[in-house]
């Protein structure tokens, strides 16, 4: 099996190329991360980074074939020949398919991804009915692996500026969480031109998502939330 | 003081403006399916009656309508993308001035053509 991978080391390479190699698979069942490690076995100066292998980390979020996705929970089986790696689009390139992540980690931390209540702790935990808890299904799941904000051409553009799905759709998890208190602070941080409304709705967050969660819904959530205060 | 370069948010109009957008565009919609299905059934079959439908005052006054909303709608539209693609503040507000004062000269054009003799 054939894959070109995007190779790029900025102490030697004045600019990135595209570097072939081939594969003898056996097992047809392999992921593709499997395959990537052994390329790395012939060539150790591939670089990319990998934890769990199994789609809970969120570690090795690449673009594959042109779209973004786990390397650990894609089956070589379906993709087409060559097949295309590349590092996440939109993010700083370390080295080969390793990402500087800060710019994405930042705009997450905007959004105070963390419960804001003032009440004294209670002596156990802050209870919610199974309903409340309900709410948070399909949000709380996000592993962070940047495969949705960096496939968002808003994001591209604006980095700086726009949340982008991930960051939005963890908004709207700690917005809709029946414990959380800062309801009004967190939306008056997002009624501004470019941290929320920079959205499209073209949806390529919800078409890479490897976890098959609905950023594009939370971010209408939040949209409807608003309109409800404002008029 | 000078050379702070912060990149600064908090701008509290998004939601007005995205929802002025959406209403606009609905609003559009409306009247114009009205408007063209109303056309395609009772065809003004000359000038005099093309002229005769367009002297209705609710065809006027829903055509005024119409062109604001569609000036609004542009505004909101050519500013996001202004404030994508301009980075200069000072010649961003000039466009901005300029895209502002021409879509109120053709809303004003809009009425003298519909109420002017």
């Amino acid at each position: 099996m054939r894959f070109s991978i995007y190779r790029f080391d900025p102490d030697t390479d004045a600019d990135p190329c595209m570097k072939d190699y081939d594969l003898q698979i056996e097992d047809k069942d392999m992921m593709l991360l499997d395959a990537l490690i052994l390329i790395k076995a012939q060539d150790d100066s591939l670089s990319l980074r990998r934890s769990c292998r199994e789609g809970v980390c969120g570690s090795d979020a690449m673009n594959i074939n042109g779209r973004n996705g786990l390397a650990c929970i894609t089956p070589l089986a379906g993709l087409k020949e060559p097949v295309e790696i590349r590092p996440l689009p939109g993010l700083p390139v370390i080295r080969d398919l390793i990402v500087d992540m800060a710019p994405f980690f930042r705009q997450y931390h905007s959004i105070r991804p963390y419960l804001v209540n003032n009440d004294p702790p209670p002596e156990t935990e802050r209870l919610q009915s199974p309903d409340e808890r309900a709410v948070l299904d399909g949000l709380y799941e996000c592993i962070l692996c940047a495969c949705c904000t960096t496939s968002c051409p808003s994001f591209w553009w604006n980095p700086e500026k726009f949340v982008g799905p991930a960051g939005l759709l963890q908004a709207w998890r700690f917005i809709a969480d029946s414990r959380d208190q800062a309801t009004s602070q967190r939306l008056d941080d997002l009624e501004d031109p470019f941290r929320l409304f920079r959205c499209r709705s073209i949806m390529n967050c919800v078409d890479a998502c490897p976890k098959g969660l609905n950023p594009t819904a939370a971010i209408g959530e939040i949209k409807r939330m608003m309109v409800g205060r404002k008029v | 003081m000078a050379g702070v370069r912060r990149t600064v948010l908090g701008a509290h109009y998004g939601i007005t403006g995205w929802l002025v957008q959406r209403m606009s565009a609905v609003i559009m919609t409306l009247f114009g399916v009205v408007l063209l299905s109303f056309i395609l059934f009772h065809a003004p079959a000359g000038f005099a009656e093309w002229k005769m439908l367009f002297s209705h005052g609710w065809v006027k006054i829903g055509l005024l309508i119409f062109f604001i909303c569609l000036s609004l709608h542009a505004w909101i539209g050519v500013r996001d993308i202004l404030m994508d693609y301009v980075h200069a503040v000072g010649i961003r507000l000039m466009l901005e001035t300029g895209v502002l004062l021409s879509l109120a000269a053709y809303v004003l054009w809009a009425w003298s053509i519909l109420w002017g003799r």
